[in-house]
């Protein structure tokens, strides 16, 4: 296949051979490099936020990093497994969301929600994780399943046609309004932990988010199913002759993707209390940006990917845009997140921890 | 197209029957069929499409469309299993209707329940669509107990027809359903035969079809026209192969002189049709003709190089906005106003500028990896555009209004209707670029390097031009699109230049076929003058393309009309292991569905 | 053989713009509306024009609009382009359904049923406008549109109809750049034929500004506005009139319409110490700034303000906007008002859902009215409309509506309004409830218009 010769093969060669490509692909990366330092030099130098706003912005880049690391966990798997973009996962992350605004919309009409905020929580998260999960199941089945062998570009099309099937189904069932996710009350405010002053409602995305990337690497790493997923993505064909049921494994992990994007979407809740049927494509996006900056395939790398990711999102542009006195830099937060994209594919396309793909694999 | 193995079986072999029909499959397809059915329902689609009237007084369009799923489901089920090699062709009969009828029933049980659902339950917090009046549609106005039985027989019938289709042999089922279609295409497309019939004073023609202008069909007028096209039809059936012989037949220098003749008057009947139809549907023929222009350039770097560009609009965005503001006298950074003749040479600079822009820095990149990244240059772009940064020079949100008209010496372009030609010259020229460059040492090139980038390097081709090259041609059709666009809306603003237009843009030619001419030409006028002329249709446009892009790429990756080069790299594996496979696995058996013969 | 088919390509484009170059000449020459520049407009705005009338004004006499004629018993077509989808949807609802009052309750003009022929959405933006109002003048029938909701789609809907000679008026369009700024200054996106019932937002940013440096004592203030006319237009004039009464804008900036994360806008904002934000922009972006203002190190004693743009149902029973202020155009009073709620109500089952609906209706009468000047009847019931009469009906005519007496200046500007300052407290539960709770009311008098 055309990708076969992947990315790790050819930085060696091109070291060598002096094109017109290689001296613009590295005045572009000077250039990037220079234009980031002279802006935070700038804006730090200019003194207008105190260390404790520029303390908040990270803290809450934290926070949707978190989100974005669930998000690219599917991403990650999904590719690490049968090397394509799942294009539609955004969507499954906007379909977990919008389960969780409908199930938190009916618990606050009843007392539970102010009485036990905790068990009402639990129940908007395991109907967002199942619905996520169903619907991450059923795209797989109806459109990915059929094309296992194709060319590499027509899963993606496939999964772009299921993104839009999804978004539109989804605006045609509930309406094109964007829905507020009620508030809770006792998240309001903030909490002081080692000494930080962080938001009660950052608190909970960032330990939830910390619980469920344990849980998923432990599983992973230590059951026969995350034993057999990893067998897969390493080679499917050698997985079967030695009795993995390759298909059965790939819906687990289309499903544990689905699981980690309905979690997201619960907690996106949290943090942006407020969706409609479009949601999904923004983060969908960012999160595959954060899989490839961690290094696609590789998990560790996603959740790394997507910390740093909400970081550079949060602080950027008041640490960079602003150093140039750009007006109403805050217009241009969704460039810095797709400039952070294409800079990780120029500058080192394996990510930060290394890609976990196997080698010349179609 | 059907898979059905073309390999000569050995006469001596005796043949083993075939497998009958599984009615287990039929089933499936029913609950699956119900599930589309109560999707179709509850987005609201069935009560959008219900106040039109195809056929007066007994056929809503809400209706039809509910019920062409069991149709379609009930012709999937009763699909005789594809004949394999060594085995008997499979036969049809009773098995077919039933099985068509089964899958009905079970879709119209779904219904069933969905209307005791809506009835018992008011869900309308949630699913904002499931409203009285959609109880009142799917039960025809009967209460529910009454309703349910009928909505399965009625949905039964249409499955069972569906099966019968198999029954019919290939000229009668031919006739039969493209003159289905046709009346469907008089009764969807009422406004424009009734512009049609009235510019051509056929007056009498429109009171006895239609209930009125822009009415519905009548009775009469659906089984009159039924009857002119099966007749029509089932003659051609006859003849068809005859003609086609006495055609190859000719000599070249006859053949030649009819071709020309046939497009003189193609020609002459286009010149004449936006004054016929106006200027509501020569609007969208103008919308057409320039989303047909992207798709042409489109196609260059997706279909011939095989780079997937996400971002495609960031070049139609620059063609706008270039001629914006070259030409508007209210764009904020540019004074000496030009014409927009006079700036299609800049427009093609800055395109082609652009064009190496992007290209540059994702010519290492994989395939998946330039799609993503291309996307993320599309979306900057319609940010940088809208941001206050660069309002100076953009207008931000407000964009760039007072475009002039397009001025080709004395003629001004300003309707829609004027607009159509200059439009259909720059497709015809986008056509002849890309016929021209198809065969040309690039094209070659770029279709070697869509083979196996590392093969084809290895042979000599330089990646890099090769690349570069794709995406400045690509570039510069989308741009030709973004100057017509701009001059003949007279503004241009950020929001327009979405993700959505790129989506489109691909959509047209992976429906169409990839690589193909004639089929991106189909694709843009079946996705963009259908949905446009079809008002009550458009908030469905997107869903519809999101199912044809998945549908195309399960059942026909290469398009409706596919080059014959893409079609056989699709299929030629396909071809030669189906059969077996099929034989022995019967997860095989479920998922390829070959496709009918019709 | 490749050389051959390529030449026969090339002659087919060949002979194609020969027939359209040999037919070019004949275009046009219409009987209704075609556009032509409008001889009337002495400033700016004519030159701008000049470029489409150059254009088209070889078929049409110079100053002349051109006449609708309606044959005896065939309806007087309108037209409306509100915002109906989307998060602004309730706005340009609400006026769509005034629009049907108005015609329900005119029953018939001059002998002619009226038909509503388009009811396009506008979307609440520049393209939507530039669409709608695309495919309104395409039927050389509709004589008048009703529109927009939005100053941002009115931008280029103005542009559109009135060089189709037709007339738009709208009953929520606030920005001064689609007329002027009270002052004389024409607009820079005037165009004669446009005019509006609704006030223009010099006259809210006015209002806004006093309430805050007078009423609230606040003396150091941000404004956010989204890049559309409408907000940028309201917050310039509320700059514009705050420091004219001695206080300082600390930050003025702008987001998108469509930006979810607002932090570093409002750490920004904390960082300049404003003790105010003005937002007159719409939801959801109204719905991220306020919630997210509130979680803000440093904006936890900020006060918020917005005006009417967000003053809907679906904002002012957010929790984030609990005693926020708004500013927004005064609700009529009166006999004549109580009767239309009746009817809104009866027909559409809910009391006025946004603010403009009397505006609409207004507006929606003002153009019966002038059609019935503009209008000459031959006697057997075909009406012959003379457009440039139209608009000369509209500046000279003195309406009493609904939200007062409307008379239209020589830039469109039809209202002489009242702005209300309401407060959106704990105790108000819905949008009548936020309307009724009136803190201030400045006239255009009071303000120096």
């Amino acid at each position: 296949m055309t990708e076969a010769a992947t990315v790790d093969a050819r930085p060696a060669r091109r070291a060598t051979r002096i094109t017109p490509v290689s001296i613009f692909l590295w005045a572009l990366r000077i250039a990037a490099l220079a234009i980031i330092l002279y802006g935070s030099y700038l804006s730090i130098s200019s003194g207008r936020l105190t260390a404790s706003q520029w303390r908040d912005l990270f803290v809450f880049g934290i926070s949707t990093g978190s989100v974005y690391a669930l998000i690219a966990l599917g991403y990650t798997m999904v590719y690490g497994v049968l090397r394509f973009i799942n294009f539609a996962h955004g969507e499954v992350f906007m379909v977990g969301a919008m389960m969780a605004f409908y199930v938190a919309n009916a618990l606050a009409a009843t007392t539970l929600w102010t009485s036990s905020p905790v068990i009402s929580l639990l129940i908007v998260l395991v109907a967002a994780m199942a619905t996520s999960t169903s619907v991450a199941v059923i795209v797989e089945r109806i459109a990915y399943r059929p094309l296992r062998g194709a060319p590499r570009l027509i899963p993606l099309i496939t999964s772009i046609g299921a993104s839009f099937t999804i978004q539109y189904l989804v605006r045609g069932l509930v309406g094109p309004s964007t829905k507020a996710f009620p508030r809770v009350e006792s998240l309001r405010g903030t909490t002081e932990i080692f000494g930080l002053v962080i938001l009660k409602s950052q608190v909970v995305v960032i330990a939830a988010a910390l619980v469920m990337m344990t849980g998923l690497y432990l599983f992973v790493e230590k059951t026969r199913t995350g034993k057999s997923m990893r067998a897969v993505a390493e080679d499917p064909e050698t997985a079967a002759l030695m009795g993995i049921d390759v298909d059965r494994t790939i819906v687990k992990v289309f499903a544990v993707g689905g699981a980690m994007a309905g979690v997201a979407g619960a907690l996106w809740g949290l943090v942006f209390p407020s969706l409609n049927f479009f949601s999904g494509f923004l983060p969908g996006i960012k999160a595959f940006t954060a899989a490839v900056l961690g290094g696609i395939g590789n998990i560790v790398g996603a959740m790394l990917g997507g910390v740093s990711l909400g970081i550079f999102e949060s602080v950027g542009p008041s640490l960079v845009l602003a150093g140039y006195e750009i007006p109403a830099f805050s217009q241009l937060k969704d460039v810095v997140a797709y400039a952070a994209l294409v800079l990780v594919l120029i500058f080192r396309p394996t990510g930060i921890l290394g890609e976990r793909l196997a080698e010349e694999r179609t | 197209m059907s898979q059905v193995v073309d390999a000569p079986v050995p006469v001596e072999v005796e043949l083993r029957p075939a497998a009958r029909l599984d009615m287990r499959r039929a089933v499936r397809l029913g609950l699956s069929g119900g599930v589309a059915m109560v999707l179709v329902c509850a987005i609201g689609m069935v009560a959008a499409f219900q106040p039109r009237m195809l056929i007066d007084p007994i056929l809503p369009m809400g209706t039809f469309f509910l019920y062409l799923l069991p149709l379609i489901f009930g012709w999937t089920a009763s699909q005789p299993p594809p004949t394999l090699e060594g085995f008997e062709p499979a036969k049809t009969g009773a098995r077919n209707i039933l099985a068509g009828a089964l899958a009905g029933v079970l879709g119209g049980l779904c219904v069933g329940l969905l209307l005791i659902v809506i009835t018992t339950w008011d869900l309308r917090g949630v699913f904002i669509n499931l409203s009285p009046q959609l109880a009142e549609i799917i039960s025809f106005g009967l209460p529910v107990a009454a309703a349910i039985p009928v909505i399965a027989l009625v949905a039964g019938v249409v499955g069972a027809l569906g099966g019968a289709i198999h029954l019919l042999s290939p000229r009668p089922r031919r006739a039969t359903m493209s003159a289905l279609a046709w009346v469907l295409v008089f009764s969807l497309f009422t406004d424009i035969f009734g512009q049609l019939f009235d510019a051509l004073s056929l007056d009498f023609v429109i009171d006895f079809l239609y209930t009125g202008r822009g009415g519905a069909l009548t009775i009469a007028g659906a089984l009159v026209l039924f009857a002119v096209f099966f007749a029509f039809y089932w003659w051609l059936g006859g003849r068809e192969s005859t003609l086609r012989q006495r055609v190859q037949a000719m000599p070249a220098g006859r053949r030649s002189r009819w071709q020309i003749g046939a497009a003189v008057i193609i020609l002459v009947i286009l010149y004449f049709v936006p004054r016929i139809m106006g200027p509501f549907v020569s609007q969208i023929l103008v919308t057409a003709g320039i989303y047909l222009l992207m798709a042409l350039g489109l196609n260059i770097v997706v279909g011939y190089a095989g780079l997937l560009d996400l971002g495609y609009v960031a070049f139609f965005a620059v063609g706008a906005y270039s001629t914006a503001i070259l030409t508007s006298p209210q764009s904020p950074a540019f004074s000496p106003e030009i014409s927009v003749l006079a700036s299609i040479p800049f427009v093609m600079i800055a395109a082609a500028i652009a064009g190496i822009l992007v290209a540059t820095p994702v010519i290492r990149m994989r395939g998946d990896y330039l799609a993503i990244v291309t996307l993320g240059f599309g979306e900057i772009a319609r940010i940088l555009l809208n941001s206050e940064w660069l309002a100076p020079y953009f207008g931000g949100a407000q964009g760039i209004t007072n475009i002039p008209d397009l001025q080709i010496g004395p003629i001004t372009f300003s309707t829609p209707q004027d607009y159509f030609y200059p439009v259909f010259l720059f497709v015809v020229l986008a056509a002849y670029i890309t016929y021209a460059v198809q065969n040309s040492r690039w094209g070659r090139a770029w279709m070697a390097m869509r083979e196996d980038e590392s093969v084809a390097e290895a042979m000599g081709i330089n990646i890099v031009t090769a690349k570069l090259s794709a995406f400045v041609v690509g570039a510069i059709l989308a741009s030709f699109g973004g100057t017509l666009f701009a001059s003949q809306i007279g503004s241009v603003f950020p929001h327009t230049f979405d993700i959505v237009v790129s989506i489109t843009v691909l959509v047209i030619i992976i429906v169409g076929g990839m690589g193909s001419v004639p089929g991106v030409v189909l694709g843009a006028i079946v996705l963009i003058v259908l949905p446009n002329l079809l008002r009550e249709f458009s908030e469905y446009q997107f869903l519809f393309y999101g199912v044809l892009l998945i549908v195309m790429m399960l059942k026909r990756p290469e398009g409706f009309i596919p080059s014959r080069r893409r079609a056989q790299e699709l299929h030629a594996e396909e071809l030669s292991q189906d059969a077996w496979l099929e034989i022995y696995g019967e997860k095989g058996l479920e998922e390829k569905v070959p496709e009918g013969t019709t | 053989m490749k050389m051959k088919r390529g030449l026969k390509l090339l002659a087919l484009v060949g002979a194609l713009s020969l027939i359209i170059a040999a037919c070019g000449g004949g275009e046009g020459g219409d009987t209704t509306t075609t556009a032509g520049g409008d001889e009337e407009t002495t400033t700016t705005a004519a030159a701008e024009e000049t470029t489409t009338s150059a254009a088209e004004g070889t078929t049409v006499p110079a100053g002349e609009l051109g006449t609708v004629e309606v044959a005896a018993g065939e309806p007087i077509k309108i037209a409306s382009a509100q915002t109906i989808s989307g998060d602004t949807a309730s706005l340009g609802e609400d006026q769509v359904r005034a629009i049907e009052i108005a015609i329900a309750d005119k029953g018939e003009l001059l002998g002619h049923p009226i038909e509503l022929a388009f009811d396009e959405d506008e979307g609440c933006n520049s393209e939507g406008g530039q669409t709608a109002a695309t495919r309104i003048t395409a039927d050389p029938q509709v004589i008048a549109v009703i529109g927009t909701s939005c100053s941002g789609a009115g931008v280029p809907a103005s542009n559109v109809i009135t060089s189709a000679g037709r007339i738009l008026v709208s009953g929520s369009n606030t920005s001064p750049v689609l007329t002027s700024d009270l002052a004389g200054n024409e607009g820079p996106e005037h165009h004669e034929g446009y005019f509006r019932t609704a006030h223009n937002d010099a006259i809210q940013g006015a209002a806004a500004a006093t309430f805050v440096f007078e009423e609230l004592g606040l003396t150091n203030v941000a404004t956010i506005n989204d890049g559309d006319p409408y907000t940028q237009g309201l917050t310039s004039a509320f700059e514009a009139a705050y420091e004219g009464l001695g206080g300082t804008i600390a930050l003025s900036t702008a987001v998108t319409a469509d930006q979810t994360d607002m932090r570093p806008v409002l750490t920004e904002v904390a960082a300049a110490g404003a003790e105010l934000i003005f937002f007159p922009i719409f939801q959801p972006a109204g719905d991220f700034v306020a919630e997210q203002a509130l979680e803000v190190a440093g904006l936890e004693e900020v006060v918020l303000m917005g005006a009417d743009g967000l003053l809907s149902d679906t904002y002012v029973v957010l929790p984030q906007t609990e005693n926020m202020y708004f500013s927004g155009p005064q609700t009529p009073t009166g006999d004549a008002y109580d009767e239309f709620v009746a009817k809104y109500q009866e027909a559409y089952g809910e009391p006025p859902i946004q603010s403009f609906h009397a505006h609409a209706y207004d507006a929606t009468n003002m153009v019966f009215a002038a059609i019935e000047e503009a209008a000459t009847d031959d006697g057997s019931g075909n009406l012959s409309i003379d457009l440039q009469a139209l608009r000369d009906a509209m500046h000279s005519m003195t309406h009493e509506g609904l939200t007062g007496s409307l008379s239209c200046d020589e830039f469109g500007d039809c209202a002489a309004p009242n702005i209300d300052i309401l407060q959106n407290t704990p105790e108000t539960a819905d949008i009548a409830a936020v309307r009724a709770n009136i803190l201030a009311t400045y006239s255009a008098e009071q303000l120096g218009f």
